[in-house]
């Protein structure tokens, strides 16, 4: 008898979308424009992070017919987002048959103590996080991928960054500790006790790790790999640029050859403005996007 | 040494498993380290971003050497770039083993599945688990084609000459057979150099 949904299946599919580029695309002309460009998959969502930051008002899932227009144009995996704890909006995702959910901090959060138990689905969820803790509490509900949050719709990579090198170097801290210390480590850190013993003995995270939140140009995507992401989510980066599928390209090529510096010149000369992006002084911390996800 | 296509998609966990075997293995990006392999496993990902990065770097001619005297093990979407046909304009496939493709057939994610399986390679049949992720099918096989494996009597594991292409993902569930098969004179003389080292 075939069997479908298992946790292994989940996670086989993120091991398919390693090493490349995961676009938002709001509409299937996008969308085309991300498959034409190389992207292993598109994020179907109606507003990019930039635009709801500046227009404000609530975010939830997209459109089932935008998603659908979007299924059709494309041939690699669509996924969608939505909000935390909205198991609702989550079953219509999945009836829709998208390939990924993103319970994702970029919409606005339906449940502020809980999310999704993603055990119950069939569908993969991908969830952010800020640090290992908040990671291992995801993969504990079920998620079978992560991204760093970074902060959505900045065109900063700098909390990208902070995000990642926590998580590497919580899972470094948890590697050399002894048996008898990794039980404080769970605890402090509010994970699941045996996902703290599986990181600890493996030295990293049990599923793909990706990055998010500010990835802007192709230097941005070498460097996000360089730190131990294994593929990138770009979200406004690219359609917020005066140059989308240009920028497209040359960030899907920059994840391949991300350790080739000669590579990265050709890749990056002759691109048009990058999206403007915000200091982080800019951006209130009740407006942070990175502050949702419990 | 083996060479894993690292272009895009899951090409760590081939490497892992030529590690099981013993078998030295490096990552391939540009062409011209083809030369210093003596068997290529192109990975699971998606084929129309291999595609584009094959195009960019101009893979394809190079490839279709390669493969005319050294051993290519496909899978998933590897599969698909070895095949003859694919009526899809967005991938363009190598054509190194006759047959045709319709992507992503089994449907979306929610649709991928895991399954016994029974391969016969070598004249021994063995059974092993096997993963099917947004998987494509074999829709036409001509008469040079071995079907080494059939799923509910479709082919999903074929052989021409040197070549291995599978529709499913035997690096997911540690089966490690088809790359001992595929790279099995590049295994013995490896383990010798190993010896003599």
């Amino acid at each position: 008898m075939a069997e479908k949904g298992s946790y292994e299946i989940k996670v086989g599919l993120a091991e398919m979308l390693k090493g490349g580029v995961i676009m938002d695309v709001m509409n299937a002309d996008q969308a085309k424009i991300a498959e034409d460009s190389g992207a292993v998959a598109v994020m179907a969502l109606e507003r990019i992070p930039a635009m709801i930051r500046e227009e404000g008002g609530i975010s939830r899932a997209s459109d089932p017919q935008m998603i659908k227009d979007i299924q059709s144009a494309v041939s690699i995996p669509v996924m969608a987002k939505v909000r935390i704890g909205h198991f609702a909006e989550a079953q219509i995702l999945q009836a829709l048959e998208v390939d990924f959910i993103d319970e994702s901090e970029v919409l606005t959060p339906a449940d502020e103590h809980n999310h999704i138990w993603k055990h119950d689905f069939t569908v993969p969820f991908v969830c952010g996080c800020r640090n290992l803790g908040e990671a291992l509490r995801r993969l504990g509900e079920g998620a079978a991928m992560i991204r760093t949050k970074g902060e959505a719709g900045s065109g900063n990579i700098v909390e990208a960054v902070r995000h990642m090198r926590q998580v590497q170097s919580d899972i470094k801290k948890l590697t050399v500790m002894d048996q008898d210390e990794l039980m404080a480590g769970s605890k402090n850190m509010g994970a699941p006790f045996a996902l703290v013993q599986q990181v600890a003995k493996l030295g990293k995270l049990p599923v793909p790790n990706f990055a998010a939140g500010g990835i802007a140009t192709p230097a941005d995507a070498s460097l996000m790999m360089q730190l131990g992401a294994e593929t990138v989510f770009v979200g406004s980066g690219i359609f917020m640029s005066e140059d989308p599928a240009p920028r497209a390209k040359a960030i899907v090529e920059a994840v391949t050859y991300y350790k080739d510096p000669k590579k990265l010149v050709e890749i990056s000369t002759g691109l048009q403005s990058a999206m403007k992006g915000l200091d982080m002084s800019e951006i209130p911390e009740e407006e942070r996007l990175q502050e949702r996800g419990w | 040494m083996i060479g894993v296509l690292a272009l895009q998609g899951n090409y760590q966990k081939h490497i892992q498993i030529l590690d099981t075997l013993n078998i030295r293995s490096m990552e391939i990006r540009y062409p011209e380290e083809l030369d210093s392999i003596n068997g290529l496993v192109i990975p699971g990902g998606e084929s129309t971003t291999i595609t584009d990065l094959m195009n960019r770097i101009d893979f394809f001619q190079a490839l279709r050497e390669f493969s005319k005297g050294k051993p290519i093990l496909g899978t998933c979407a590897g599969l698909i770039m070895m095949a003859k046909s694919v009526p899809d304009s967005r991938v363009k496939p190598l054509g190194i083993i006759d047959i045709e493709i319709d992507r992503n057939a089994y449907g979306r994610q929610i649709h991928s599945f895991t399954d016994k399986l029974s391969v016969k390679l070598n004249g021994k049949e063995s059974q092993i688990t096997a993963t099917f992720i947004r998987a494509p099918k074999i829709t036409k096989v001509n008469d040079e084609v071995e079907i080494i494996s059939e799923y509910a009597g479709e082919p999903v594991a074929v052989k021409q000459g040197l070549h291995l292409g599978l529709a499913f993902h035997p690096e997911l569930d540690k089966v490690s057979l088809f790359h001992e098969f595929a790279f099995k004179s590049q295994f013995i003389n490896e383990t010798k150099n190993h010896h003599a080292a």
